[in-house]
């Protein structure tokens, strides 16, 4: 078993990577050492540019024969109620050009409220939920609008370094137009103290986009004795195909 | 129309999927855009392997391609695929060596001038952001030299985009995430910032 370095030494390389970029880079470094597991498993080489064909501009299409609405509330799985804070968060997916992203699937996936994922390998001692499993799908309306219900997520202990732990988060997955519009990503919570000290989420160098992962409260969005909303909005990349007509409606 | 809390359009940062998506992301049916062994049915398949030549046990590939026409399916049903039409999408995670299969059909040219390919997406743990390659299917040379993407890579770029046919008639494409055999990955002119 090896030797966990401290935290000191993480946020230190972090730091030094942070110097050493002007402006910052807006999309994660692949190359990141202080997240350790990037480090084989970045390319050494730059990417190659391409122009996009055939397949690359058109994302598949999803429809409601493959996603049933109930997917969205991720706390009615189960026989009871899930076992913490109750939360909306909901947003926008957007192309590059502002077009609303339409009836396209949005899957998310996250740990319950004391930081565990219903995920086999996820062995640290917190306990799971039997009423939450955690994952979520939802297909976006026509103004590009996701919503899902679900419970916070809380942080986790992981073993990138000694007392090394993940801010709370939920995973996202999201398709556009274009099928070179995939991403996934990781949407943060406002006011994480541990956000800091994340080598993934430090991981983009640009202190403005990483902002961009992290939702804003939003009070009108919460309900009544029953749950606080949260709002985030995601941006794709730009899309290359040809814009149809009944997508400036 | 609520309010955008991007206003300014820029992308939003990808981040790794992490080591957990497995119970998430994965569904019956995911890999399977034709039902594995049905007529016309080709197994796409390989390993996902790391700067040090060790399979990435969870890795996540996804595919998109033309169907054998060389058309693009723009139809849903991927993930309940119960008699549902060729959609011409598929995901498969990876196993605890790297490997990843998908049971398909072999896309047609997406126009003249272009080798039919799959296109594949990449994700996996320790990996930040997804990369995108093409896997293109055997062909012969005037096929490939006509592509513009082969045609700008040197003989090693353009050995390791092209899957292998294999003795059984399957197509065996291996991604390396890094090292002296590293897969070229993509960028687009979407993804300029």
């Amino acid at each position: 078993m090896s030797i966990l370095v401290s935290q000191r030494v993480i946020s230190d390389e972090i730091e030094k990577i942070h110097a050493g970029e002007a402006l910052g880079d807006p999309q994660p470094r692949l190359d990141f050492a202080p997240y350790r597991s990037a480090v084989l498993r970045h390319p050494a080489r730059s990417l190659r540019y391409a122009d996009p064909e055939g397949a690359e501009l058109v994302a598949p299409v999803f429809g409601f024969t493959d996603v049933d609405g109930l997917e969205s509330d991720l706390t009615i799985g189960g026989a009871g109620e899930p076992i913490g804070e109750r939360i909306m968060v909901r947003g926008r997916v957007l192309g590059g050009d502002g077009r609303p992203v339409r009836r396209q699937l949005v899957e998310i996936w996250q740990a319950n409220a004391a930081g565990r994922y219903a995920h086999r390998r996820d062995q640290h001692p917190a306990p799971l939920d039997p009423n939450f499993t955690g994952a979520g799908r939802c297909l976006t309306d026509e103004q590009g609008c996701y919503s899902f219900t679900t419970i916070k997520p809380g942080p986790y202990p992981w073993h990138n370094h000694h007392n090394a732990w993940r801010p709370a988060h939920i995973h996202f997955s999201l398709f556009g137009t274009d099928f070179t519009q995939r991403m996934v990503t990781q949407m943060y919570f406002p006011g994480d103290p541990l956000s800091a000290f994340d080598p993934i989420y430090q991981s983009i160098t640009s202190e403005r986009a990483r902002a961009r992962l992290v939702a804003a409260y939003d009070h009108d969005l919460s309900r009544h004795d029953f749950l606080l909303g949260y709002r985030w909005d995601i941006v794709l990349t730009g899309r290359h195909a040809t814009v149809m007509e009944d997508d400036d409606a | 129309m609520p309010e955008l809390t991007a206003p300014d359009l820029a992308a939003t940062p990808g981040q790794t999927i992490g080591p957990f998506f497995g119970y998430a992301l994965p569904y019956p049916g995911d890999r399977e855009l034709v039902p594995g062994g049905s007529a016309g049915s080709v197994r796409l398949h390989g390993y996902v392997y790391d700067g040090e030549g060790n399979g990435v046990e969870d890795a996540l590939l996804e595919i998109r391609q033309a169907d054998t026409s060389g058309a693009v399916p723009a139809v849903s049903g991927s993930l309940r695929r119960g008699g549902a039409p060729f959609t011409g999408w598929g995901r498969s995670s990876t196993d605890a060596d790297g490997h990843y299969w998908f049971s398909t059909v072999e896309p047609g040219p997406a126009g003249p001038g272009s080798a039919p390919f799959f296109a594949v997406a990449v994700f996996a743990r320790g990996l930040l952001n997804r990369l995108f390659t093409r896997a293109y299917p055997p062909a012969g040379p005037v096929v490939l030299d006509a592509d513009a993407l082969l045609a700008s890579l040197d003989a090693a770029e353009r050995r390791a985009m092209m899957a292998v046919r294999e003795a059984d008639g399957s197509l065996r494409f291996d991604v390396y995430l890094q090292g002296p055999r590293e897969t070229p990955f993509l960028s687009f002119p979407g993804h300029l910032r």
